[in-house]
């Protein structure tokens, strides 16, 4: 009965795989040729993190619209769990806050043949550092500023280190509630790397996933978990994806001599001001005193392996990455989660990287 | 695990299938053996899962739990060594779960009192639906319910606690102004674990052999005084059962809390915003841990798998203790 | 609830007056049953006295203003205070005791409908509406619904877009399997421990490991699961991507959620097994039935209805379930009827996912929107279940005489 059972669960399966496998038949672009995303059909299965799940929802259902038959499951399970997952083989692409680091990249090598994988910047969202302050829309800020603000040395809104950098502006005495993520998030790592970088002498805690446990402040679940604690506290300060601050005001951010408010050209820009390395992820200069620069950006990349195990995989993943970077699926990614589009230079370099994908052997 | 799929259709056949040879109705020897192979299979199937459990539990935990034989590494990726990473979070899962139990207890066995004894029966029956229902309510529900409405709540009276109790550790330090403290997460669990308590003791309650019940009325007993002399004997290891239950749930929640509690470093103020439970420190930290965070959160999850193995072989103790009264002896 | 008592002195509960002839203090008792008695009208007199000396409390320690709140519950505690003390003078300490436990069990009662009430009442006014103007989200999965329609919806006014028909049947489907899994293994474990072990070392062992499996933490076992899946898989199919991503599926949560379901049943309905009287096993074994006829025949109807409670526990403890859901069947925008190929959508997975992580970020309230409408459901899906375990229950269970 246990064998017979399993038999046709195992004949479901293999009926499953052959159909797809049927599908793909046809089809035999890859090794460099462009492939004509129109005719690809199959299921791409990709997990990572929840940042961009929003757009990814965007992607997901506008790929279709230039190949019909290519259906993309993505799976918020977070950044560490999506590479991990990447790595074991269970998805077929990761969405990750942050980019592999060499030990993960020698690991890929199991799954991705020795040419391992490339990051794809194709998610740029600017953190926005927002507050709640009756009557007040802006602040200016320097990064010191803003680290001694987080880090609970300036407890009231008309310190003098914030009022010298706001002339004309009336700062209530409201004491500053500091509002943080209580999970893992790479928000806080892309937040505290800038503080890290950009103001070394006040922030000593350095860049962290978790936000220091030594800093006595509130916290909240998720982007919309501290936008809504900060939007129901007054005097409170916390720093979010810029497209879902809402109501909040913001901080126009110390670059140089200039403060520069969050926007998704400024944000796009400090991607391209940056240096990509070889694998595609870009090292974010965030102590830059560009004009015109957002520093406070996060990243979120996409990892594919530069060569799959098979064809269908491989075809799928071209259609789909081409699709992203993209400038209709930018504008769908932006239209839905309010992330920054890319730059053109970016795209050209995604789009060469994407078009080497091969297959195996 | 088709295994266990297949066993369940065995099981739920084999006693409508007519007994071999045409017996009567008073079932066969073959029956009984296969019966009783099942349960006994089922009670091993349960070990062997739990094997599993254990073993998958204890290896993925081994990293953090000696660093320097596992991973080659000094320390784990939070704290120095495991034990000063995880000691806080089990301070804060005991006192949650703390909270919870003796919030919860006493008004669980007064509502299953209530409706199994004390109600008109027109109430009885309603309020007991009621009250499975709310056991089933998921505890994502719960969760954003402490968020968005007890959370407010609370603010006045945790500043009226800190004025006028302020002396006891508990209620000292500032009161937090959003409400997203550990005592708020404590009554989240409270009302969450509540409707189960109570429906385990109600039914309990109402197996009080009626024999017993009118004996002693017929003695003159009051009404308070039957309940005590009958119904809470012969419930007493029930109660515990269930209260145990309750407290698996209230210590391995992970939404309810996770949702309310503005988490951060241990401390036994109950009404400032700080503290940690392990389930909610899993939940939050585990979809972006990789490596040696990862083991650390399941390391910390086998600590609570500890706790809760300690605290149910104090029940089982005790229930031992009280057997006598039980039905089945 | 049939064996509920009739009580016997009903009059004494505050909600309902005793119809016997209220006699006055003074006056001489007309029948020698009442002798003794405080006339009924005392609880009302006490209750009014009580809500004034509270009133007068609340005013002294309230520093700021006066609290509706604070007021009852203070008048509460003086007539539950009061209740007891009159009573102890006019009638005797038995009595006054007796009515002491029986207005605490009312305040029990009633303590623990206030939060249950508002919780309820949070749902409903929250997803009710939504899901009365917009029917459509219980026939539409997310498949057509991003950001953008998000946004028109908050900002312009465009109808409420998507739905939740894919996570109420990933539920369903999920919840089906994991119960056809969990409940046959844990009720024939607990029939093994309460009618077939005498109390050996292997009884003695499992009761100690069901014990134990309360205790993991719900993730773990979602992590279990799917490692269990994905060793099953590999071992028997191999080890590509092709196969290695079959192991997302509605059966590997159903394993995930089964494991944090049996010890549930196993804990209930060993607890219901026990409570069976040891007369109905000897009066049928007695009459020849053998013991698994009489198990079926006599011991598990006589406890089915406090079975199907535990077992509805049960279902409740997992339909709730999040964390190991998301990590073992995924997360789809599109509906999946097959737990046994592709990924699901949970209903919970869903609810937890719009609230947290809305699909158009800077529009937020369509998810809540959505979310709260899905609880509603999640919780009458719930509700449904509940009432037909009770049908069940009543079907079986045989008809009761005093024991």
């Amino acid at each position: 009965m246990k064998l017979k059972r399993f038999g046709t669960a195992a004949a479901v399966l293999a009926a499953g795989t052959l159909t797809l496998s049927a599908c793909s038949g046809g089809d035999t672009g890859g090794d460099g040729e462009a492939v004509d995303s129109g005719s690809v059909s199959g299921t791409l299965i990709g997990g990572g993190a929840s940042s961009q799940e929003s757009a990814m929802t965007a992607w997901t259902q506008g790929v279709t619209e230039v190949s019909p038959d290519l259906t993309v499951n993505y799976d918020p399970v977070g950044s560490g769990a999506g590479r991990e997952g990447f790595l074991a083989g269970q998805y077929s692409f990761a969405g990750s806050d942050a980019a592999m680091d060499e030990e993960e990249q020698e690991q890929a090598a199991a799954v991705c043949g020795p040419d391992g994988v490339f990051h794809v910047p194709s998610y740029i969202s600017p953190v926005a550092v927002a507050f709640n302050l009756e009557g007040v829309d802006t602040v200016n800020m320097d990064a010191e500023t803003i680290a001694k603000v987080f880090a609970g040395e300036i407890t009231t809104w008309n310190d003098d280190a914030i009022a010298e950098q706001n002339e004309g502006t009336e700062l209530p005495d409201t004491p500053i509630t500091v509002v943080h993520r209580s999970d893992d998030s790479g928000t806080t790592e892309n937040f505290t790397a800038y503080l890290a970088e950009a103001a070394a002498d006040a922030w000593e805690f350095g860049e962290v996933e978790t936000w220091p446990s030594e800093i006595a402040a509130e916290s909240a679940q998720q982007t919309s978990g501290v936008v809504s604690l900060a939007g129901s506290t007054d005097g409170a300060i916390t720093y979010a994806d810029a497209s879902q601050v809402g109501e909040l005001g913001t901080v126009a951010v110390g670059v140089g001599d200039d403060y520069v408010e969050y926007s998704a050209e400024a944000a796009s820009k400090a991607v391209n001001a940056s240096e990509a390395n070889e694998d595609g992820s870009v090292e974010l200069d965030r102590a830059t005193e560009e004009a015109g620069v957002y520093p406070i950006v996060l990243v979120s990349y996409h990892i594919f392996c530069q060569q799959y195990q098979d064809q269908e995989t491989a075809d799928l993943a071209k259609a789909f990455a081409e699709y992203v970077v993209s400038e209709e699926g930018q504008q769908a990614g932006a239209d839905s989660a309010g992330s920054a589009p890319i730059s053109d230079d970016t795209r050209e370099s995604a789009l060469e990287r994407i078009g080497n994908i091969t297959v195996q052997g | 695990m088709t295994e266990q799929v297949t066993d369940a259709r065995d099981t739920t056949a084999s006693p409508t299938t007519k007994p071999w040879g045409g017996r009567t109705s008073s079932g066969s020897a073959s029956g009984d053996k296969v019966f009783a192979g099942l349960a006994y299979g089922a009670g091993g199937l349960i070990l062997l899962v739990l094997a599993f459990v254990a073993v998958f539990l204890i290896t993925e935990s081994l990293p953090a739990l000696a660093p320097t034989v596992f991973s080659q590494q000094d320390s784990i990726a939070s704290a120095d060594s495991f034990w000063v990473y995880v000691m806080p979070l089990i301070g804060g899962t005991l006192m949650a779960s703390a909270i919870a139990i003796v919030l919860a207890t006493p008004v669980a066995i007064g509502i299953a009192l209530y409706i199994s004894h004390y109600a008109p029966r027109r109430l009885a029956t309603p309020v007991g639906y009621v009250i499975d229902l709310l056991a089933a309510i998921p505890s994502v529900v719960y969760g954003a319910w402490g968020m968005i409405t007890l959370s407010t709540a609370m603010v006045p009276i945790y500043g009226w606690l800190h004025d006028h109790l302020g002396f006891l550790p508990f209620f000292a330090g500032d009161p937090s102004t959003t409400g997203r403290t550990l005592l708020t997460s404590g009554v989240v669990l409270a009302v969450m674990i509540l409707p189960i308590i109570t429906s385990l003791c109600r039914e309990i309650f109402l197996q009080t052999p009626k024999l017993h019940e009118e004996a002693a009325l017929a003695l003159g007993a009051t009404q308070w005084e039957m309940v005590k002399m009958t119904v809470f004997p012969f419930a007493r290891a029930g109660i515990i059962s269930s209260v145990m239950l309750g407290l698996g749930r209230a210590l391995g929640e992970t939404m309810a809390v996770t949702l309310v509690l503005s988490g951060g470093v241990f401390g036994l103020s109950l009404i400032s915003s700080g503290n940690q439970t392990i389930p909610s420190e899993i939940a939050l930290n585990f979809p972006e841990a990789f490596g040696m965070r990862q083991s650390e959160l399941i390391a910390a999850g086998l600590m609570l798998f500890i706790i809760t193995l300690v605290v149910n072989m104090i029940a089982r103790w005790i229930v031992s203790r009280h057997k006598e009264f039980s039905g089945a002896n | 609830m049939s064996t509920a008592l009739k009580k016997p002195d009903e009059g004494h509960t505050p909600s309902a007056p005793p119809s016997s002839k209220p006699n006055g203090r003074s006056t001489k008792p007309k029948n020698s049953l009442t002798a003794g008695q405080k006339p009924g009208w005392t609880w009302m007199v006490v209750a009014a006295a009580s809500l004034a000396v509270g009133a007068g409390l609340i005013a002294l320690i309230a520093s700021e203003g006066f609290s509706f709140a604070g007021w009852l519950i203070l008048s509460a505690i003086v007539y539950v205070i009061g209740m007891y003390v009159t009573t102890r003078v006019i009638e005797n300490k038995r009595r006054a005791t007796d009515g002491l436990w029986r207005n605490l069990v009312w305040a029990a009662f009633i303590v623990a409908l206030i939060p249950l009430v508002s919780l309820l009442w949070t749902v409903f006014a929250q997803g009710l509406p939504t899901l009365l103007s917009n029917p459509g989200l219980l026939t539409e999965d997310m498949s057509t619904t991003n950001g953008a329609t998000d946004a028109a919806t908050q900002d312009e006014g465009a109808p409420l877009s998507g739905g939740f028909v894919h996570g109420l049947i990933g539920t369903l489907m999920i919840t089906v399997v994991a119960t056809v899994i969990s409940v046959p293994i844990g009720l024939m474990a607990s029939i093994y421990l309460v009618e077939y072990s005498r109390g050996g070392w292997f009884a003695r062992t499992i009761t100690f490991f069901v014990d134990v499996m309360t205790g993991i933490p719900s993730i773990v076992a979602g992590l279990f699961a799917f490692a269990a899946v994905q060793l099953f898989i590999t071992t028997f199919l191999g080890e590509s991507p092709v196969y290695l991503q079959m192991v997302k599926m509605g059966l590997s949560a159903a394993i995930a959620l089964s494991v944090l379901m049996i010890p549930v049943v196993v804990r209930s309905t060993e607890e219901m097994l026990r409570v069976v009287p040891n007369e109905l096993r000897e009066a049928s074994y007695a009459l020849g039935v053998r013991k698994w006829k009489t198990i079926m025949k006599v011991v598990l109807p006589t406890s089915i209805s406090g079975i199907a409670s535990g077992v509805t526990l049960a279902i409740a403890r997992v339909t709730g379930e999040t964390a190991p859901i998301l990590v073992t069947a995924g997360f789809l925008a599109t509906t999946n009827w097959n737990p046994f190929s592709g990924w699901m959508t949970a209903l919970p997975v869903y609810i937890y996912r719009q609230l947290v992580n809305p699909t158009a970020p800077a529009a937020p309230v369509p998810s809540e929107m959505r979310a709260w409408a899905a609880a509603l459901v999640l919780i009458i899906i719930v509700m449904l279940l509940n009432l037909v375990a009770r049908i069940v229950a009543q079907a079986f269970a045989p008809k009761k005489t005093g024991r």
